[in-house]
């Protein structure tokens, strides 16, 4: 195998014997971006020259006797997360030159550790959009067939894992984000508990279900890489102050006797056959495990994807209204007076999708409409969030389909909002409810296509999530396959 | 003719004057180059989060307790929504369904007696930076320096019914913040900025009318001229049948009138939410209680003392009342004389009128307490006299020293020695035969006379009681 195709846990045993070096690890990603990127686009900006720079220092960390899991692995980053010194554009036009003075909170701990940051992933303009097609950039095509999308809006991080373009990466989960594109990439893809990961230098699209958290090639990689991006934040007030579990203690370990919670609701209409099917398979493999499948309810499922576009779209409307053409980003040219810079920098600075949830958010939020929509959304909210806790006292962790279908064609669904946002009608629950998600490759589509299976647990139960999609990926033993680019 | 009764409602925004901004680490002070005062997260880039200033959370509840507020124990933060080039993240983060206190008022004193105002609520928002117009060139631009300074805004009930009343109660809210020390009331700079809201209705009617928000009132004067004109111009639209509209108005002082600036139509859908960067504000009784304790004596508190205890008229304890470095220095001098009358009418009249002459603050006051006591102990002990004292009080003042070294560089002994003042009663008689004989027949004002004749012989130096003395004996009844 070729460096860039192994994981981080493979590397780093490899950079801590000396059997390679981080430059070499880092070359190697790079001669692969080289030979497969204007096919697959996963990326906006390379950042070429600080890796190799970052990979030298992480050579003398090891030599010196570093032993972050992390020191001179290449990880990528959705561009979504702020780069001191380096362009972060959120995939718009509107912040298409705007480089931040300073790094996400996730960025600079992920620095810390010694990671080598390779480039910033492609996504959706501000996150908004489940197939990586909104973006100002231009599409990211799904390596397994490059007619479809890889999912999105982490379209890029998981693409850029999935294509050996990276060896891992950092996205961002407001819907189902990075789980779905995991999903239809066929790596492993973790949300975790709101305020589990810190927001700041994370642009935000919908404050209040944002998170950040890793796409990555196997579930111990996810640890190591939750490992690394977990604490509290004293610049985000969101951020839990909870102690954080080594994930690494949760692999390797029994889940017999678990009670695994299987909600009805997530299995109706519109699930694709061989999505259940692979599904099925993976609720098999658990109970050969010695765990115990048990049905539960969480009734308020079919209102999920209506309170999820008020909300997010609400919270999007205000998070950018402050791309106004005045201190940074994109601003148009000939303008008279004031209201038309800011009608047409945004106008111009935004894509339609964009412009559609700004549109979407101000309404729901409008004197008269508020009660009717906002107000209603979060109190819907709030029994979604019940639902869960009274399924978690049945059950340990919840087990579903991670998207209802796999990887849909480029276009696809670009012109029906509608069909676009029901893409993540499994995954959204997780973030209104703050809970945490991972989304663990289950086999592949009659047409080899990738399939997810979702593992649901309650807040700040991650270290639950790592154990069972680790015995499950243990056990399952899915096929290894590498998409034919 | 209907008579009108005014129905008026302030909202007064005061800055708190913490060392830092409310969500982020800058510097909150007035006055630096533009733009100098700022850092991504008051600049409003993508991705930064604001995090709360305690001391600004102290800060309002000191005002919520001076003003009898209820103090919610948890309150939140919402966003108002609107885009203005000043405001760097399209939203103003303010609370808006739960604020930090409701329910309070402050006592006014009228002429026709004490009054209550209610207070709506206190509630804790972040201020908007400042737009610089070039008046050369059609553009303008922005100094976010302002841009999250901390803010209080006090909503008080529509319960005022004049403009000076208007005027009394921000005279009152704005020596409560003052004392406070939460607030530097500077309103020229803008740290004490207020609204109203008024409406006129027929006397005698409950319902209120159609109200209009005036803006721009940058001082006390402003506030009362503005509501005074607003009553005009409302009663003659009433009058002549017609109806006031709802809009907001701004105050133009030059030419001393309202102008409509936006009507209810155009006014803003601030799109409030609860902003989900921020969590819930809780504070516990317990730290209530903390910060309740280092309240300062309050104005109204410390002006019922000095009249119960000074012995000193409200008028005089209103005026020694008015900032607290003031009340403090005449404390001072009244503990270094032991005279609280003389002591009160020495520091409001010849020392306030030298302070205002150089709109100097009585914390650079030349003339220390001690001094000042020193020489109304003199003044008492009648080794000067009151005459002498007023120019040895603008001595001390020029110069910053002692009343005795002074009187000892000048000589300025008051002539007590009977005697020798006697010699001098007796010179100034018979050098005047002609008043003599007109006060002997009669004309008793020219007793006061002199009086001056002996005091301007003696260079003002002779005791003004001996002198009256002596002559009553001279001159007889």
């Amino acid at each position: 195998m070729e460096l860039h195709q192994l994981t981080i846990h493979a590397l780093r045993d490899k950079l801590r014997t000396g059997e390679v070096n981080a430059v070499a690890v880092t070359e190697s990603v790079f001669r692969r971006i080289d030979a497969v990127e204007d096919r697959v686009h996963a990326y906006i900006a390379l950042m070429r020259d600080e890796a190799l720079r970052s990979a030298a220092e992480a050579d003398r960390r090891i030599e010196a006797g570093d032993n972050e899991d992390l020191c001179g692995i290449p990880v990528a980053l959705k561009d979504v997360l702020c780069t001191a010194g380096f362009r972060t554009t959120s995939g718009s036009r509107m912040l298409r030159d705007f480089v931040p003075p300073y790094d996400a909170t996730a960025v600079e701990a992920l620095k810390r550790a010694g990671a080598v940051f390779v480039g910033k992933a492609n996504m959706d303009e501000f996150a908004m959009g489940s197939s990586t097609e909104t973006s100002w950039f231009g599409v990211t095509r799904n390596p397994w067939d490059l007619g479809r999308t890889p999912g999105g809006s982490s379209g890029g991080a998981a693409a850029a894992v999935a294509a050996d373009e990276c060896i891992a990466s950092l996205g961002s989960d407001t819907g189902g984000s990075i789980r779905q594109p995991a999903a239809l990439c066929g790596v492993v893809g973790m949300k975790p508990t709101y305020g589990r990961v810190s927001r700041f230098g994370l642009i935000a699209f919908a404050s209040s279900l944002d998170q950040i958290g890793p796409l990555t090639k196997d579930v111990e990689d996810c640890a190591i890489m939750m490992n690394a991006i977990c604490a509290h934040d004293p610049k985000d007030s969101t951020s839990a102050k909870i102690d954080v579990p080594d994930y690494k203690t949760f692999l390797d370990r029994d889940i017999s006797g678990w009670n695994v919670g299987i909600p009805k609701e997530y299995f109706a209409e519109g699930l694709d056959p061989d999505v259940l099917e692979a599904v099925k398979r993976a609720i098999g493999v658990i109970e050969d495990a010695g765990a115990r499948c048990v049905e539960v309810t969480l009734p308020h499922t079919d209102y999920c994807v209506a309170v999820y576009c008020i909300v997010s779209t609400a919270e999007a409307g205000s998070n950018l209204a402050r791309y106004d053409g005045i201190r940074y980003g994109y601003r148009a040219e000939n303008v008279r007076d004031l209201l038309e810079v800011y009608e047409k920098s945004r106008s111009e600075g935004f894509g339609a999708e964009v412009k559609r949830r700004i549109m979407l958010g101000t309404y729901a939020l409008s004197s008269g409409y508020y009660d009717a929509y906002y107000k209603k959304a979060s109190q819907v909210r709030a029994r979604i969030k019940e639902d869960f806790a009274k399924a978690f006292r049945r059950c340990d962790v919840i087990l579903t389909p991670t998207s209802p279908t796999p990887a849909f064609l480029l276009g696809e669904k670009i012109n029906d909002p509608l069909q676009m946002y029901l893409s993540d009608i499994y995954t959204i629950s997780a973030n209104l409810a703050g809970i945490p998600g991972i989304s663990v490759p289950c086999g592949f589509s009659s047409g080899g296509l990738p399939i997810g299976v979702q593992f649901l647990a309650g807040p700040f139960d991650e270290g639950k999530l790592m154990q069972i999609a680790h015995a499950y990926e243990r056990l399952a033993a899915i096929e290894r396959r590498r998409p034919a680019l | 003719m209907t008579e009108y009764e005014p129905v008026i409602g302030l909202e007064v925004h005061a800055q708190l004057m913490t060392k830092s901004k409310i969500f982020c680490g800058c510097s909150a002070e007035f006055g630096a180059a533009p733009n100098t005062r700022t850092c991504p997260v008051c600049l409003g880039m993508p991705g930064v989060l604001p995090v709360l200033n305690r001391t600004v959370v102290e800060f309002a509840v000191k005002m919520a307790l001076a003003t009898r507020c209820r103090i919610n124990l948890m309150s939140n933060f919402a966003r108002k929504n609107y885009f203005y080039p000043d405001l760097p993240k399209g939203y103003q983060i303010s609370q808006y369904a739960l604020p930090l206190a409701e329910k309070g008022y402050v006592d006014i004193e009228t002429d026709a007696g004490e009054k209550r105002i209610g207070l709506i609520r206190i509630h804790i928002e972040e201020d908007a930076g400042k737009l610089v117009h070039d008046e050369h060139m059609p553009s303008s631009y922005v100094d976010l320096n302002r841009a999250g300074v901390p803010l209080i805004e006090i909503v008080g009930e529509p319960d005022i019914r004049s403009p000076e009343e208007a005027a009394l109660y921000l005279r009152r809210l704005h020596e409560t913040l003052v004392y406070l020390e939460i607030c530097d009331g500077n309103m020229e700079e803008g740290s004490f900025r207020c609204d109203a809201n008024i409406s006129l209705r027929p006397k005698g009617r409950e319902a209120f009318g159609t109200r209009a928000e005036l803006k721009n009132l940058n001082s006390f004067r402003h506030v009362q001229r503005a509501l005074e004109y607003e009553i005009k111009r409302q009663a003659y639209i009433l009058e002549s049948g017609g109806e006031v509209v709802q809009e907001t108005r701004l105050w133009d002082d030059a030419r001393g009138v309202t102008l409509s600036m936006r009507s209810k139509e155009e006014a803003h859908d601030y799109r409030y939410f609860p902003d989900p960067d921020l969590v819930a504000l809780h504070v516990d009784e317990a730290w209530i209680q903390e910060v309740a304790a280092t309240l300062p004596e309050l104005p109204l508190e410390k002006r019922e003392r000095f009249v119960r205890e000074y012995g000193i008229t409200p008028y005089d304890a209103g005026l020694l009342t008015m900032t607290r470095p003031l009340a403090a220095y005449y404390e001072e001098v009244v503990r270094a004389c032991g005279k609280p009358r003389p002591a009160a009418n020495w520091v409001k009249g010849d020392l306030l009128r030298l302070l205002n002459e150089d709109r100097a603050d009585i914390r650079a006051c030349p003339v220390s307490a001690a001094s000042l006591g020193d020489m109304i102990c003199l003044i008492e002990e009648g080794a000067i006299s009151g005459k002498m004292a007023k120019d040895l009080i603008e001595e001390m003042y020029k110069t910053g020293k002692s009343p005795r070294t002074i009187i000892e560089e000048k000589g300025l002994v008051q002539i007590t020695d009977e005697d020798a003042l006697a010699r001098v009663v007796d010179e100034v008689i018979a050098a005047n035969p002609n008043q003599l004989a007109q006060y002997r027949g009669g004309k008793d004002k020219l007793f006061g006379y002199f009086v001056g004749q002996v005091m301007k012989a003696t260079q003002g130096k002779a005791n003004p009681q001996l002198v009256n003395d002596l002559l009553q004996k001279r001159l007889g009844p």
